[in-house]
């Protein structure tokens, strides 16, 4: 008798602890790489709005958009013609802003002595026509391509404006997320990967591309060949502490934010 | 008639048993049976809970895996190239089917003679105090979340064999069966242990008395007794090393390419559903390819458990139990 008074006191008072857990204010979904920003951001507004942030991959970010469960989608990618429609099917209205530039630069050991590749050069590389580093004037090694998963908005712009069309060779490394392609790249000397510039670290070396060097401001006019925007997507014109967010972001104080996380901003900050 | 509580003092009780509720008919009878017995219907409602939510998985995958033997063709599906962002998508399963092959025959290989040895020594040969420590090890083994596993081959395994192969990369099927077959090992130890502790001690003695070794008792006697029961074991950790997608995901180098060899990177079933299933669209062929694999991989868990069961079961039943 008393186990049984327990076990439904217990049971009540797992309905009460489950009410005290509240929704945050503001929840940013996708992109992996967006998902710097949005923690930047999330610390900035520590104490002032409760900001969740989470990955997945641009797909994912615009799949919980659609489906309500996220207020703001990130996404490396602008939204496609289907997702638009399955998102107005089911009553949601997307709005997008342009966040943020980011350049995706390859990306290759410390100890290759490669400095630069041609677009059509990464392109033979990751289709398999190129196989060995000494055909683009490094050493005798096998070339090891790593890739990202096709959910990946960073593997939608590399196969947009590299390999167009071409289809990544079957025995390149499938990775899943910016932080793998640089964990393997730093740990093979015949890696070649590629990473958006905020992942650039000490140890990886980032290619130019065709003598152009992916950096802010080769980003913020698109000049360096491989570069995108960025942006976030909310459901319907934002209000309340999703807007503050998103306005907040766009200011000048944001973009030196977005800059300080390792993105070029939308403009030439004054 | 005034009923009374009729009370049964009975010596096999604790407490007195009321029988009052069965001497009473109709509605108040039966539900006064409920209020003293609501054990029972409650934990059978229970375990129908677990059967529907399995029939519903199997029937919910198969439902959405149909539409491939319309679209594609179970030949063209079980043969060919994965490569779903062509146009036109090629949905040939055979890279990965190979893939999950390969993995899990190298783990198999790895764990099973390691989980045998481990269960012997465990059952036959350990002191009382040494038993209880080795077990816990086992379930400490055990109990580590995949991805755990995953940092560790990652930041260890991979580069290791790298350097010791001189590979191109060291995410191989290799660096993914050693993996695996380290978690698969505390299944099978387990197991494998409780089928040997099963063994009646009266065929040890036996062997004994007859002036056999313990090695040899452990060889000629003990195992071939346990026979199902290891099976059985190793069978359930074949299971487990075919599902494990986390650590697999990490280390294997999901590349979809066909091949034999354990150097090279492989991508495996479970693999490829992870990395996939978040892109594609609702409804797409690569949509029903991927739950095509999801119905290869859920006929081979049942498949697996099914035979895993019917060897324990003879087991049990072998010695009298």
């Amino acid at each position: 008798m008393a186990g049984k008074r327990l076990f439904v006191i217990a049971v009540l008072g797992l309905f009460g602890l489950a009410s005290a857990v509240h929704a945050a204010d503001v929840t940013f979904s996708g992109s992996t790489t967006v998902l710097p920003i949005a923690q930047a951001v999330a610390e900035a507004y520590a104490g002032i709005y409760e900001i969740e942030v989470s990955g997945g991959g641009s797909s994912v970010g615009i799949t919980a958009l659609i489906d309500g469960t996220t207020r703001i989608a990130n996404h490396s990618r602008s939204m496609k013609v289907s997702e638009y429609q399955s998102a107005v099917a089911k009553g949601v209205l997307p709005f997008t802003f342009h966040i943020a530039n980011d350049a995706i630069a390859p990306i290759v050991h410390p100890s290759n002595p490669i400095s630069d590749l041609t677009l059509d050069q990464l392109k033979a590389i990751y289709e398999g026509s190129i196989t060995n580093w000494n055909q683009v004037g490094g050493g005798d090694a096998p070339i090891v391509a790593v890739s990202r998963d096709s959910s990946s908005g960073t593997y939608e712009t590399w196969a947009e404006i590299v390999m167009r069309e071409a289809p990544v060779i079957a025995s390149a490394i499938y990775t899943t997320s910016n932080a793998d392609v640089a964990a393997e790249v730093s740990s093979n000397p015949n890696a070649i990967g590629y990473v958006g510039v905020a992942y650039l670290m000490p140890q990886i070396k980032a290619l130019s591309v065709g003598g152009i060097v992916a950096s802010v401001t080769t980003a913020i006019d698109f000049s360096f060949p491989i570069s995108r925007p960025l942006f976030v997507s909310t459901n319907g014109f934002p209000v309340g502490p999703v807007r503050d967010v998103i306005l907040w972001i766009l200011s000048d104080d944001g973009q030196r934010l977005v800059q300080s996380v390792g993105f070029a901003p939308i403009r030439v900050l004054p | 008639m005034r009923s009374r509580p009729l009370k049964i003092e009975s010596p096999l009780a604790d407490a007195p048993v009321d029988l009052r509720p069965i001497s009473q008919a109709g509605l108040r009878g039966a539900l006064l049976l409920l209020k003293e017995r609501w054990d029972r219907p409650v934990f059978f409602a229970l375990a129908c809970v677990s059967l529907v939510a399995l029939g519903l998985i199997i029937f919910f995958i198969f439902r959405e895996a149909a539409p491939l033997l319309r679209e594609i063709g179970l030949i063209r599906f079980l043969s060919g190239q994965w490569t779903p962002t062509t146009d036109p998508g090629q949905f040939g399963a055979l890279p990965m089917i190979v893939g999950s092959a390969l993995v899990t025959l190298g783990a198999l290989l790895l764990a099973v003679p390691l989980g045998y040895g481990a269960a012997a020594f465990i059952a036959e040969v350990a002191p009382g105090w040494l038993k209880d420590v080795a077990k816990s090890i086992l379930e400490l083994l055990a109990g580590i979340p995949s991805v755990i596993y995953g940092f560790f081959g990652l930041l260890i395994l991979a580069p290791a064999f790298q350097h010791a192969f001189s590979l191109p990369t060291g995410r191989t099927a290799l660096t993914a069966a050693v993996l695996l077959g380290i978690m698969a090992l505390p299944t099978i130890a387990s197991l494998a242990e409780d089928a040997l502790t099963a063994v009646p001690n009266s065929y040890r003695e036996a062997s004994m008395a007859l002036g056999a070794s313990r090695w040899q008792t452990i060889r000629r006697v003990t195992f071939p007794a346990a026979f199902s029961g290891l099976i059985g074991a190793a069978i359930l950790g074949m299971g487990r090393a075919i599902g494990e997608t986390m650590a697999v995901l990490m280390v294997a180098g999901n590349a979809p390419q066909l091949t034999a060899s354990f150097l090279k990177p492989v991508r495996t079933l479970t693999g490829t559903i992870a990395l996939e299933m978040a892109e594609t669209p609702f409804g797409s062929t690569h949509y029903h390819a991927l739950f095509g694999l999801g119905a290869l991989l859920l006929l081979t868990t049942l498949i697996t458990n099914g035979l895993a069961e019917g060897f324990r079961g003879r087991l049990a039943r072998k010695h009298g139990r």
